[in-house]
């Protein structure tokens, strides 16, 4: 017989079902994503860390887990909860199960809940914080969250960031690559694979980088990545895109575009219960075109904030929240959503194109 | 682009085998959305049986044949601004290139939208599809033409193998094949330029074996593009996908594979720049399980390739199960952006506050299986391939796989055959071989049977080519029935089981209980499905949409109505004998309920149909139409409020009566009483005579002594029938001895426990009556008349309202009969009854051949032609409201001026192996409808409408019975008189020949040189067939291959004289132009 494990929410909400992959606790902040395809890709981006992240799609693992997909260098999301986990997953790529996959990685599972009615519950609720567990009782479990920080007070960017500067390897095409300095506050695989397509020569750079060492690395354009947590934690990466704006093309994705807004001077604020998945409506105002787009994030600019000069380029279609900035005088490109999909739609990969389109007129 | 005003629709027609129900939903759909933009509608349909044609659902109604000459009437009378050609089906995709091609759309200014007509044809011709795609970058499958051995083998160097071998201008593919091997294919080409008749056969990739994967496109007119729902075909490539087992969404793709193809999908919809939805179907590399065997060099690729296989520039039987498969309406959508709006402009009708320009997200995994029609056609090809052969498809939702595919095989309604069915005989040979793990219909009980034997993962692969990932699933199933059959029944197994989707009944067996026994525990141990909605986007808003299915799961969302309520019960998988009617009256009852502030709840498994749209009723249980799941929802309800309706839903519904009634749980209108009354022989006969109502004289037998004694007494032919089966299966007609011994022989050998029915067959002429009754009073909106003798099913009779040939006299005593009847047996609601009227000198007797307490398949037609809102009088009816409350009464209502005629329609050339000779059982698959101010307007649009109408000229091949030879000769000199020339086998043209008449014997010994009976066929030195049978099986074998050729070559083939006759009375009115009206012109008379 399969082990148990819970789920007990904040509120003190438990789900009983069995324990698959690292028979442990872990706590963190309870989000459900509604991509029904990606699970390996989902648990290894960063923007997942501190969090324990439920599939509404019921059948999990079904293509196992492969050598390819991953985002990172390692599980970041703090547990998964599935209704249901593939023992026997069927895919010529495939190299494990999910169970062993999470297991090796010490991260822990539960399936067989009632996901939906989870989903349901943090629907009306909004995201709070949750402990999975297969060695506490559901009392214990209520005991050590109420022990452990909250998602807010976690900085889990720096935690996600990288430690040192890393290049990605020198580009063979025939023009001129546009060299890219990558704020790294947990950047995907799918980001820096997109930036290579495109023709580019990436600088991967902590988010403690100063702008002097920046300029130093005398980039055509900067990209401040996607990255979990609050953005209130990262005024380092606000001050120093502070002295960059306007003297080098920019473009931010999710964590990476709240901090740009915010380094404007615009306000960001918590989502009821963010946004996760493949499937969300993003207008882009001047084209009036809809774009299909993944997102993930728990925060978002507030559009009564914008100073002079930031307008809103795209909007979500679902609550109206601001999708993506550009600016009346400066090289900006700043979304809220993942153009590099990964997983999800690759509807929106043309803006990396226009991020070098952006860095060439500026170089000229 | 300037917003149309006025639109034309163009409907499916008939329902065929690849054209159902689901046209009527999508048409349905769109001409409502049409309307909420203030848009008129026009709408076109030959088929009387469906909502799209009904009032309230389009601004113009027209039911008229299909025609170019009828449409191009109605343009020049409607003068409509635009076209609707992609929600009829293929019928109105060609009819839309016809209509353009003619130049009729341009002379009157009638824009095509959605769809341009340079995008239909090129997906519709082959090689202007591939040259679009190469243009594109997409990939589609390398091909060639080769004249020789050597030429294959040189393409073995650019495409390698496999390859398949199509041998040009050959039928049925005949003289093609696969080859994996050089060896193969220098066998396989030589065979097949052996076999083609122009010397050249192409040679192509070979996929089968690949993933097959389809993906539901949406795009607008400002280039917004969205996919729907990619759905995965559980039998791979090989199998056509309307006869494929199909699961959504996609299982076992990386999102890396879903994004390419959803990528390549959003490109293609692009070129071919439609505005509206599309279907795109694909070929995915298979797993290496399978590749090993079905496509080697797939074996080693890094990452998965892919073809584009086909596009479908329209909405589609995929599409309709891909808005039901995720609540959004595509048909309606597509309609919308037809005309111009943005997807982001139209809101998501589920949620009610997000758009339409988004991608639904599910939460549970949906499968269909579709339902095809050798219950009825035992000595049909059961073999499934590239053409279609399902007559109808279920749905089923759930979230495991395991109990989505178990749901849907209880919503089949297949006899018995749970999963844990198989044939005995499979398992009596050595090794799998005995297993039919081929396409066919079975497949899925062999493959479940194969793997309880213990065949490897490595085998079935090889065998079939399914993804391992379902074989595992499958494997699932088979350790819990282990399980189930080793261990006591605990509430752990339970739930366990029940999560799997074991049903009480497999359960029961399983674990030696009966089906009661399991429910009355289950429920005691509080183990009882709960209700999910089916909301477009997995929870992460709230949803308006009452769309439910049942799971095993914690937490239920379908709290009861606590208004008053009651429950219609759906009539399932569109199949033969059980059509679109059904689910028409179903419609009808829940809107007739909320009419007078009842709360409608609809429970169906058809993801096809109107019923099953989610905002037809109040509320939509998406489930198996069996015992089980019908009283968990009832009592989800509160069984006590909530009454059920049967009546309308068939035969599926009917079959729930009796276990409703065991369960004590109530009815809306006439229940399981009247119903067995008259399905009960004897009761039934009882009944009759105590109301003094003459029927055919007859007997039950159980030996063969006692059924000729009963012959001797009655006088042949009879008509005989096994008692235990209803609606015409198995019936015969026998004229003899010989022939009674031969049906009793093998009716007794099938099952000597039930008597087989003899009863003295009536050689007169069948009529038929539905009726509404109040339990006092019995409306007759008219009577109908049906044009073939009795013996042919009336299904397939062609019927004639109002009945011209009647007298009044007959027509008072139907009514007479009808009215008392209805009382006697205390009818709430509707009543079918069929009579046949036998006329002797001068004299004429009615007798009483079948009643049917509940909605028949005339219905909407008698709807139709007498105004008369039928389904809507008998819920009110059952809901307490009397005829006269409602502001009618009994007695015949008042003769229309108009000729209505009801034609049947048949799917004959794509079920190989089944002979289309008309009689006792039903094999028409839909139906169209002919009206018009006179009978030989209606005729004529009738026959045009079912393709039953001769060609203007042509030759006609006869071979006539020797019994109906004095019967049909003054037809034969009417042929001869209106100048058709005539070709007849032996006997008939010896006959032909004495008159003195022109005639071609042509030999029907087809070993006895040419040309014979075929080669004319094939060579269409023929345009029509005539062949009537004798009742002998030798007789019936004879003339197979002659009906079978007329079928596959699609020209008329007439079994019947009466058929005949007819047609001959429409042949000589043909000069005489027909009129083409609104609906409403037929109804009220001409202004």
């Amino acid at each position: 017989m399969d082990d148990k494990a819970y789920l007990v929410l904040e509120d003190g909400t438990t789900y009983e079902g069995n324990a698959f992959g690292a028979r442990t606790s872990s706590c963190g902040e309870v989000v459900f994503d509604t991509s029904m395809t990606g699970y390996q890709e989902m648990l290894t981006d960063p923007s997942f860390a501190g969090q324990l992240l439920t599939l509404t799609y019921p059948l999990i693992g079904n293509y196992g887990i492969n050598a390819i997909d991953d985002q990172s260098s390692h599980v970041q999301a703090r547990g998964l909860i599935v209704r249901e986990h593939c023992a026997s997953p069927s895919h010529f790529q495939s190299s494990e199960t999910l169970d062993a996959y999470l297991t090796r990685q010490g991260i822990p599972g539960i399936a067989g809940i009632d996901t939906r009615s989870l989903t349901r519950r943090l629907r009306s609720s909004g995201v709070m914080m949750g402990v999975l567990t297969s060695e506490m009782t559901p009392a214990e479990a209520l005991r050590a969250l109420h022990a452990a920080p909250s998602y807010e007070e976690q900085d889990l960017a720096a935690e996600a960031s990288t430690d040192s500067e890393w290049a990605t390897p020198p580009q063979h095409s025939g023009r001129n690559p546009m060299h890219v300095v990558l704020l790294d506050c947990g950047v995907k695989q799918g980001i820096t694979n997109h930036l290579a397509a495109a023709g580019c020569q990436v600088t991967v750079v902590p988010l403690w980088t100063t702008a002097d060492r920046i300029r130093e690395l005398a980039p055509d354009g900067v990209l401040v990545s996607p990255g979990p947590g609050d953005p209130l934690h990262l005024s380092v990466v606000e001050e120093m895109m502070c002295q960059l704006l306007g003297n080098l093309p920019i473009m931010g994705i999710c964590l990476g575009h709240q901090l740009i807004a915010r380094a404007f001077g615009a306000k960001t604020y918590k989502l009821k219960f963010g946004h996760h998945g493949g499937n969300h409506p993003v207008r882009d105002v001047a084209t009036g075109r809809v774009y299909i787009t993944t997102q993930n994030h728990g925060y978002a600019v507030d559009d009564a904030s914008l100073p002079d000069g930031l307008t809103v380029s795209h909007v979500n279609l679902n609550d109206g929240t601001v999708e993506g900035l550009s600016h009346r005088d400066y090289p900006l490109l700043s979304i809220q959503y993942h153009a590099e999909g990964s997983p999800g739609p690759k509807d929106s990969s043309y803006l990396f194109t226009q991020f070098v389109d952006l860095m060439q007129q500026h170089a000229s | 682009m300037e917003r149309p005003s006025k639109v034309l629709v163009i409907g499916s027609g008939p329902i065929i085998i690849g054209q159902a129900a689901e046209f009527d939903y999508s048409g349905a759909q769109a001409c409502r959305a049409l309307r909420e933009e203030g848009i008129t509608t026009v709408l076109v349909n030959s088929n009387p049986a469906t909502i799209m044609t009904d009032e309230g659902i389009a601004d113009v109604v027209y039911i008229e044949p299909l025609t170019v000459e009828v449409i191009e009437k109605i343009i020049q009378k409607e003068q409509p601004d635009g076209l609707l050609p992609t929600l009829g089906g293929q019928t109105g995709l060609n009819l839309a290139v016809e209509l353009a091609d003619a130049g009729i759309l341009d002379k009157h200014g009638v824009k095509v939208l959605g769809t341009p007509i340079q995008t239909i044809k090129d997906a519709e011709e082959r090689s202007l599809f591939k040259q679009l795609l190469i243009r594109i970058g997409e990939p589609v499958p390398e091909s060639a033409t080769v004249h020789s051995v050597a030429e294959a083998k040189e393409l073995v160097q650019t495409i390698g193998l496999p390859l398949i071998v199509r041998p040009s201008y050959t039928l049925g593919g005949t003289g093609g094949g696969m080859a994996y091997t050089m060896e193969e294919l220098e066998a396989v080409t030589e065979n097949g330029l052996a076999c083609s008749m122009s010397g050249e056969v192409l040679v192509e990739r070979c996929l089968a074996g690949w993933k097959e994967l389809e993906f539901e496109v949406m795009r607008d007119a400002a280039d917004t593009c969205i996919t729907i729902c990619c759905m995965e075909n559980i039998d791979p490539m090989g199998v056509h996908t309307g006869d494929s087992i199909v699961v959504a969404p996609s299982q076992t793709l990386t999102d890396r594979e879903y994004q390419m193809l959803r990528s390549a999908s959003i490109r293609i919809i692009r070129a071919l720049g439609i505005e509206g939805g599309c279907n795109i179907q694909f070929a995915l590399t298979p797993h290496p399980m399978v590749a090993k065997h079905w496509a080697p060099d797939q074996l080693d690729v890094q990452e998965s390739q892919y073809y584009v296989i086909e596009v479908n520039p329209r909405v589609s039987r995929s599409s309709a199960l891909a808005s039901k498969a995720t609540g959004y309406p595509i048909a309606r959508v597509t309609a919308k952006v037809a005309t111009g709006k943005r997807l982001d402009e139209i809101p998501n009708s589920v949620t009610g506050k997000t758009l339409a320009s988004f991608e639904p997200a599910i939460d549970y995994i949906v499968a269909k299986i579709p339902r095809w029609p050798f219950d009825k056609f035992e000595m049909g090809d059961r073999v499934t391939g590239s053409q279609m052969k399902g007559t109808g498809e279920v749905m089923a939702i759930g979230r495991t796989f395991e109990s989505a595919i178990q749901k849907a095989v209880r919503s089949l309604e297949v006899g018995k055959k749970t999963l844990l069915w198989e044939d005995p005989s499979w398992s009596k040979e050595d090794g799998f071989d005995g297993y039919p793990l081929y396409p066919n219909d079975l497949r899925l009980w062999a493959l479940l049977g194969a793997l309880r034997k213990g065949i490897s993962d490595d085998d079935m692969c090889r065998i079939t080519g399914i993804d391992p990932w379902f074989i595992h699933k499958f494997r699932n199933i088979l350790e819990m029935e282990k399980k189930l059959l080793g261990v006591e029944l605990s509430p752990q197994v339970m739930w366990a089981a029940k999560r799997l989707g074991f049903s009480d009944e497999s359960i029961a067996v399983l674990a030696d209980r009966l089906p009661e026994q399991v429910r009355t525990v289950r429920k005691q141990w509080g183990i009882v499905p709960v209700y999910k909605t089916v909301d477009t986007c997995a929870a992460e808003f709230a949803a308006e949409t009452p769309y439910f299915y049942s799971t095993y799961e914690t937490e239920n969302e379908a709290e009861p109505i606590p208004d008053r309520k009651a429950v219609v019960i759906g009539s399932g998988p569109i199949r033969i004998g059980q059509g679109i009617e059904f689910d028409y009256c179903c419609v009808h009852s829940a809107w007739a309920l909320q009419e007078i502030g009842i709360r409608s709840i609809i429970v169906n498994s058809n993801p096809e149909t109107v019923s099953t749209d989610f905002d037809t009723s109040d509320r939509l249980y998406f489930e198996a139409l069996d015992e089980e799941s019908v009283r968990n929802i009832l009592d989800n309800e509160g069984a006590e409020v909530s009454p059920s309706i049967v009546q309308f839903g068939g035969q599926t519904a009917i079959n729930m009566a009796w276990p409703l009634q065991r369960a004590n749980l109530p009815f809306f209108g006439s229940g399981a009483e009247a119903i067995d009354i008259a399905e009960d022989r004897r009761r039934f006969e009882d009944f009759l005579e105590r109301l003094g109502i003459p029927q055919p004289p007859g007997a039950g037998v159980t030996s063969i002594e006692e059924a000729l004694s009963v012959a001797r007494n009655l006088g042949y032919p009879l008509l005989v029938r096994p008692s235990y089966v209803l609606g015409g299966r198995a019936m015969e007609i026998v004229y003899n001895e010989t022939e009674l011994i031969r049906y009793l022989v093998m009716a007794l050998d099938l099952d000597s426990r039930h008597p087989v029915l003899i009863d003295k067959y009536l050689l007169g002429k069948e009529v038929e009556v539905d009726a509404i009754c109040d339990g006092e009073e019995v409306l007759v909106p008219g009577v109908m008349e049906h044009i073939e003798r009795a013996g042919v099913h009336s299904g397939d009779s062609i019927a004639v309202y109002p009945g011209i040939n009647l007298t009044d006299e007959e027509v008072q005593t139907m009514l007479d009969y009808t009215t008392r009847i209805g009382v006697a047996l205390g009818v709430r609601g509707l009543i079918n009854v069929q009579m046949v009227i036998v006329r002797h000198d001068g004299e004429s007797s009615v007798y009483v051949l079948e009643v049917n307490p509940r909605s028949s398949r005339t219905v909407p037609f008698m709807s139709k032609v007498t105004g008369v809102p039928m389904v809507r009088l008998a819920t009110k009816i059952m809901a307490g409201l009397s005829l006269r409350e409602q502001g009618y009464r009994g007695g015949l209502w008042k003769k229309s001026r108009l000729v209505g005629i009801k034609a049947p329609v048949f799917s004959m050339s794509k079920l190989i192996g089944v002979d289309n000779y008309l009689g006792p059982e039903m094999k028409s698959t839909g139906e169209v409808m002919g009206i018009d101010f006179d009978l030989p307007g209606a005729l004529t649009k009738a026959l045009i409408a079912s393709n039953l109408m001769l060609p203007s000229k042509g030759s006609i091949l006869l071979s006539i019975a020797d019994r109906d030879k004095t019967e049909a000769l003054p037809m034969v000199k009417r042929l001869h008189e209106y100048g058709y020339g005539l070709h007849a086998t032996e006997g008939t043209a010896a006959m032909i020949a004495a008159l003195g008449m022109p005639v071609q014997m042509v030999t029907k010994k087809l070993s006895e040189g040419h040309p014979n009976v075929l080669d004319v066929i094939r060579d269409s030195s023929v345009h029509a067939v005539v062949n009537t049978i004798t009742g002998g099986r030798l007789a019936l074998k004879d003339g197979f291959a002659i009906r079978r050729a007329a079928v596959e070559h699609r020209i008329p083939c007439y079994t019947s004289l009466d058929t005949l006759q007819v047609v001959l009375d429409a042949v000589s009115a043909s000069g005489r132009p027909y009129n083409v009206e609104r609906m409403e012109t037929y109804l009220n008379g001409r202004s």
